[in-house]
């Protein structure tokens, strides 16, 4: 009697997680989902040491004195709280974590098409991060992430060719998760799957990997200049040679221009899936959503120079620039109003991920509107390096894609682990997190417009920008426990979370007409799909809950 | 495409041992490892690319300096080097179309002809460097490059600054190239050791066709750098 | 703490009025998109909540909608580019007949002198409703000079020249801020633009001057022994400079620059470069042989004894700048358009 009851019991049944065990069926798995896993614990452990080191920043601009840390300990936290966020947390944060689980799922693949390279994509992320870590450990660097030369060249006495080497190492991994996407998406699809019913989370990921591919060998490139310019004496970027230092911050931000949509793209493919979901219904406008996603890849590589207002750049290339950046505007804009389209005539519910898409959708919005302010060029001379300029891009980077990721999370978090998150908990966690993020980044906009430049240490000079320091800090305390919340209800699911059904939120997408969690090879059988994406009217048909999965 | 009610024991039984568990069938695997090695060759255009963009716009404003130091290369090397790469994608052709038609004594022939080849262009690069060595022309601190005179230009000595900005991209391309050379090195090594075993049929090539792919590419990115190094203002 | 808690940036150059009309523009037009997206997205997200027993309608989309919310989009980023750049265009516009101040930036403190000769660190001294023009580079790393309440901010390069201007319109202490990272102290990199009514500033000026920078100027070119070879006729091995600056020369390899700052500087650090028609190439560099200041006064020299303003050389003409201007000059470029 007992034995008949246990059987059936969800958690017996073979999946990706409990058919091996031991620490080499993890660390040599070719398994894309147990490769996702891996991902998801070191980039977590990145992202709370790069968190640390913005709550000391922040506590340290609590007083205009620099009084808790020194000078150059304080340019180590601000540079190594950028490059540890922007390259071992954001940029693999959405791909490699949420990516790397559902691209095959969602095509109806076994796996991406390298799953090998996948796993060495993961070492090569691990190497770099443990080069990082070993940079920070005997001293950190204090070039600013943006390495500007020839200050990273000729002047810094910090280790900054070691801190690069980590950065090109782990842009090899991102090119290989991109490599992987493309290819994947390209030659693994179900048959039945074609492009028109792709969901947007993959052509999202799917413009993503273009940048990946296309922009990170450029700043792979730049830092070996660097490197070498700064270990063997070459003279590439050496005004005193006749070297040029705006030809640095050319080859650097045709990078990391487009790596902001690498972190935002991923993001907005999240969300679509989200509020297609809890509206039950098909997404507004299904192509146009799609090609603003490459129309922002494209024009995303054209803009780079906006950055450079002030360089010391030609008054026409600035002009260029300036229009080409209101160009890249637009396809955002779109998303944004498809989105809100969506939501007409819906049926809406309130569960915690369409929480985080709604909290990403205001700040998305707020972030992308104050990009018109930097993009004209007559405010950009004013508020270009200040706190307009770091508010502007967290409202993007952490209102826009870590509110996509912790959406993204809650979303597949059943498909995941076969477990429910706490409702509840989630919910007070979305709400804490969105009220932290606007206390701690909206004064920083008033911060930027009245001068405070940023990556300064100590603004006795200029007392008054205190109080507006202070709201920020605290804001920062609060978003800081926003997001202990999340890691520790995940965790504690984990072991006495609710099993998880296979489609718990009746959505839409291959990734819920599998169990969870999936299996190895993700489909019991080959999925064949006949129907297009978001079919939200034929999930919720009276009569009708489940769609078979292949005939 | 592959047929849909195909599950476990139909596939095992015509499985191709090189088959991977998560293609649906040869061509699949076949068309996804071609398509990863343009994608990946992208990449590499776009590393390059960056090089060559600094490259452009220093030899724009230091035209005369560049003419200079580049006539301090010694072209017959370079020339050499050329020739001997060019062969060397011959016989890579030679190696795919052996593999595609079951040759196997050319194939292994083909091969090694490669690598020795790639080897002979490696040292003859050393050679280079060395030369370059001796003369100072190394950036850094002892680098020289007194009273050198801009063709074309009796009497005018290029700028010694100008011309280490050159010799820094002449290092740093070469060296990046050479680097790719020893990256293929290592490759058609592993081709080799793996067509020795037997592993290539005409079913089964696509790792010398995509290894391929790659030494040709290495190839190409010569192509480029032997006239924009070798041979600036040679006609004066 | 409270008393002091500013929310806008004073307002104390010409600059300053135009930049905030079109940031007040910004934040109307934005503030208005936003709550317009706030209110779509709030009112939907109430009236169409899950109620049971009510399915969600399924719209595929609307191309003309789509184009409309694409099209009044654009046409309010091109007004936005449009003002954006015409303000840019006068910020980035010295006029002719301003102030000249050189600046050499340095880790981690601002030199200033002004053409008549006063020195100051950290801290310059302006009269009200004079347009000054600052002349600008870098001993070491890229620094930015940015006075919030000016609203003018440009980054300082080594090895060339970058400008900026601005009229004060207020008396007062304003901040002068560094604004691109520059290193452990880039933060103490701070000062006070002193504006003052021109009595004041007059009176300033008098005290403590060593003389003009253009006759510092003169003598470091006396001293180098320039004038052996540029000399005040026709016969010097060295182009004759009176009157050069502002005025195209022609180069020996055919092209024609304009005789620009950056381009005197140049001359100066690396005289093969760009040499004028009909000479030989036998100026030496004086690159490492004199300092940055030195360069300003001599550059401000050259300008002295451009007939255009003949005498004093306190106030020069920068007219000849104005078709190209100096921040989109190459370093030490040889090959220059």
């Amino acid at each position: 009697m007992s034995m008949e009851i246990a059987i059936p019991k969800p958690v017996e049944r073979e999946n990706y997680l409990n058919k091996e065990y031991g620490v080499w069926s993890w660390l040599l798995t070719t398994d894309h989902k147990r490769i996702a896993l891996l991902y998801l614990i070191s980039i977590t452990f990145f992202f709370f040491i790069g968190g640390f080191f913005a709550l000391l920043i922040r506590l340290e601009l609590l007083t205009p004195a620099g009084d808790l840390v020194q000078a150059d300990t304080y340019n180590k936290l601000f540079t190594q709280h950028g490059m540890v966020m922007i390259f071992f947390f954001l940029i693999p944060s959405i791909p490699a974590v949420l990516g790397n689980f559902l691209v095959p799922m969602m095509i109806g693949a076994k796996d991406l098409a390298f799953p090998r390279i996948n796993l060495l994509s993961w070492y090569l992320y691990i190497i770099g991060g443990v080069m990082m870590l070993h940079c920070m450990l005997i001293g950190g660097v204090d070039t600013g992430w943006t390495f500007y030369a020839p200050f990273s060249t000729n002047f810094t006495n910090s280790n900054f060719i070691e801190a690069g080497l980590a950065i090109f190492v782990a842009g090899f991994s991102s090119i290989l998760t991109g490599l992987n996407f493309v290819v994947t998406i390209h030659r693994m699809r179900a048959p039945g799957l074609t492009w028109s019913r792709l969901p947007l989370f993959i052509w999202a990921h799917y413009a993503t990997s273009i940048i990946q591919l296309l922009g990170t060998p450029v700043i792979a490139v730049t830092i070996v200049l660097v490197a070498a310019e700064r270990g063997l004496h070459l003279g590439i970027f050496d005004p005193k040679l006749g070297g040029d230092p705006l030809l640095f911050q050319h080859l650097f931000w045709f990078y990391s221009h487009p790596a902001v949509y690498i972190m935002i793209l991923p993001a907005m493919g999240v969300v679509t899936e989200i509020i297609a979901c809890f509206s039950r219904k098909r997404i507004f406008g299904y192509s146009f959503v799609a090609f603003s996603s490459i129309a922002i890849a494209v024009f995303g590589f054209l803009v780079w120079a906006h950055h450079m207002f002030v360089a010391g750049m030609s008054v026409y290339a600035a002009l260029v620039f300036s229009f080409l950046s209101y160009a890249v505007a637009l396809p955002s804009a779109i998303k944004v109003f498809n989105w809100t389209a969506t939501l007409y005539k819906g049926s809406i519910h309130y569960d915690a991920p369409m929480l985080y898409a709604f909290g990403f959708l205001g700040l998305f919005t707020i972030g992308g509107l104050t990009g018109l302010f930097l993009a004209a060029l007559g405010i950009d001379v004013h508020v270009t390096d200040t706190y307009f300029v770091v508010a502007h891009f967290h409202y993007i980077m952490v209102g826009g894609a870590v509110m996509g990721y912790l959406g993204g999370m809650h979303f597949w978090w059943p498909k995941i682990s076969g477990r429910l998150y706490p409702e509840g908990w989630a919910r007070l966690a979305a709400l804490i997190v969105f009220i932290g993020f606007n206390l701690t980044f909206f004064p920083q906009f008033l911060l930027g417009y009245l001068g405070m430049p940023r990556r300064y240490y100590d603004y006795s000079h200029m007392p008054e920008f205190q109080v507006l320091n202070v709201l920020s800090t605290a804001g920062a305390t609060v978003l800081g426990v926003g997001y202990l919340l999340p890691m520790v209800y995940f965790l504690w699911s984990m072991r006495y979370g609710k099993p998880a059904s296979d489609n718990p939120w009746n959505a839409a997408g291959l990734e819920w007409k599998t169990a969870s969690p999936p299996p190895t090879f993700n489909f019991d059988e080959e999925p064949i799909v006949t129907w297009e994406a978001y079919n939200y009217e034929e999930l919720d048909a009276p009569h009708k809950q489940e769609v078979p999965v292949a005939r | 495409m592959p047929d849909s009610t195909a599950v476990g024991l139909h596939h095992e039984e015509q499985h191709h041992p090189e088959l991977l568990h998560h293609f649906a069938d040869p061509q699949q695997q076949r068309d996804a490892s071609s398509l990863g090695m343009w994608v990946f060759l992208a990449t590499e255009i776009m590393f390059f690319g960056g090089l060559f963009c600094a490259y452009l716009i220093y030899r724009r404003w230091y035209f005369g300096d560049f003419a200079a130091a580049s006539k301090s290369i010694d072209m017959a090397l370079g020339a050499t080097n050329t020739a001997v790469l060019i062969c060397s994608s011959l016989t890579v052709v030679l190696a795919v179309w052996a593999a595609q038609t079951a040759r196997r004594t050319l194939l292994l022939a083909s091969l090694a002809i490669t690598m020795l080849l790639g080897l002979t262009f490696l040292g003859i690069k050393g050679v280079e460097y060395k030369q370059k060595f001796d003369e100072h022309h190394v950036p850094g601190a002892s680098f020289s490059f007194d009273h050198e005179e801009i063709p074309g230009h009796p009497g005018q000595y290029a700028n010694p600054a100008h011309a280490q900005i050159f010799f820094s991209l002449y290092f740093v391309m070469t060296g990046l190239h050479a680097l790719h050379m020893i990256i293929g090195l290592g490759i058609f090594l592993w081709l080799f050791l793996a067509a020795w075993r037997g592993r290539f049929t005409p079913e089964y090539n696509t790792p010398i066709e995509i290894g391929g792919l790659y030494w040709h590419f290495v190839d190409i990115v010569w192509i480029y750098l032997f006239p924009l190094l070798y041979l600036i203002d040679r006609h004066a | 703490m409270l008393n002091n808690f500013p929310l806008w940036p004073q307002q104390a150059s010409t600059l300053a009025g135009r930049v905030d009309a079109l940031y007040i523009f910004l934040l109307i037009v934005c503030g208005m998109m936003t709550l317009l997206v706030f209110a779509f997205v709030v009112f939907f997200a109430a009236r169409f909540r899950h109620r049971p027993g009510v399915r969600a309608e399924q719209i595929e989309g609307s191309t003309a909608l789509e184009i409309t919310w694409s099209a009044i989009p654009f046409v309010i980023f091109m007004v936005i580019f449009a003002w954006g750049a015409v303000v840019y265009f006068k910020e980035r516009t010295p006029p002719a007949d301003a102030t000249e101040v050189y600046v050499v930036a340095k880790q981690w403190m601002w030199k200033l002198e002004h053409a008549e000769g006063q020195r100051e660190i950290n801290e310059l001294h302006v009269p009200v409703g004079r347009d000054v023009k600052l002349i600008m580079t870098s001993q070491d790393v890229i620094h930015s000079f940015y006075i919030p309440a000016f609203r003018i901010k440009q980054d300082v390069l080594p090895g060339r020249y970058t400008v900026e201007w601005f009229r004060a319109t207020k008396p007062g202490v304003y901040h002068l801020f560094c604004a691109e990272y520059c290193g452990t102290q880039h933060s103490g990199m701070v000062g006070d633009i002193v504006v003052q009514e021109p009595a004041q500033y007059e009176a300033w000026m008098n005290g403590g001057s060593t003389g003009p920078l253009s006759a510092s100027g003169e003598k470091i070119f006396a001293e180098l022994g320039c004038a052996t070879c540029h000399r005040n006729d026709t016969q010097g091995r060295g182009p004759n400079l009176q009157g050069v600056f502002g005025k195209p020369v022609q180069l020996e390899d055919g092209r024609t620059v304009n005789a620009d700052e950056n381009y005197l500087r140049e001359c100066i650090l690396d005289p093969g470069a760009k040499r004028v028609k009909g000479f030989q190439p036998i100026m030496p560099t004086f690159q490492g042989l004199v300092s940055e200041e030195q360069v300003n006064a001599l550059v401000a020299y050259i300008k002295s004894i451009s007939p255009a303003k003949p005498g004093e050389g306190a106030k020069t003409s920068a007219k000849g700048a104005a078709p190209l201007a100096p921040q989109e000059f190459r370093p030490n470029g040889s090959q220059v358009q």
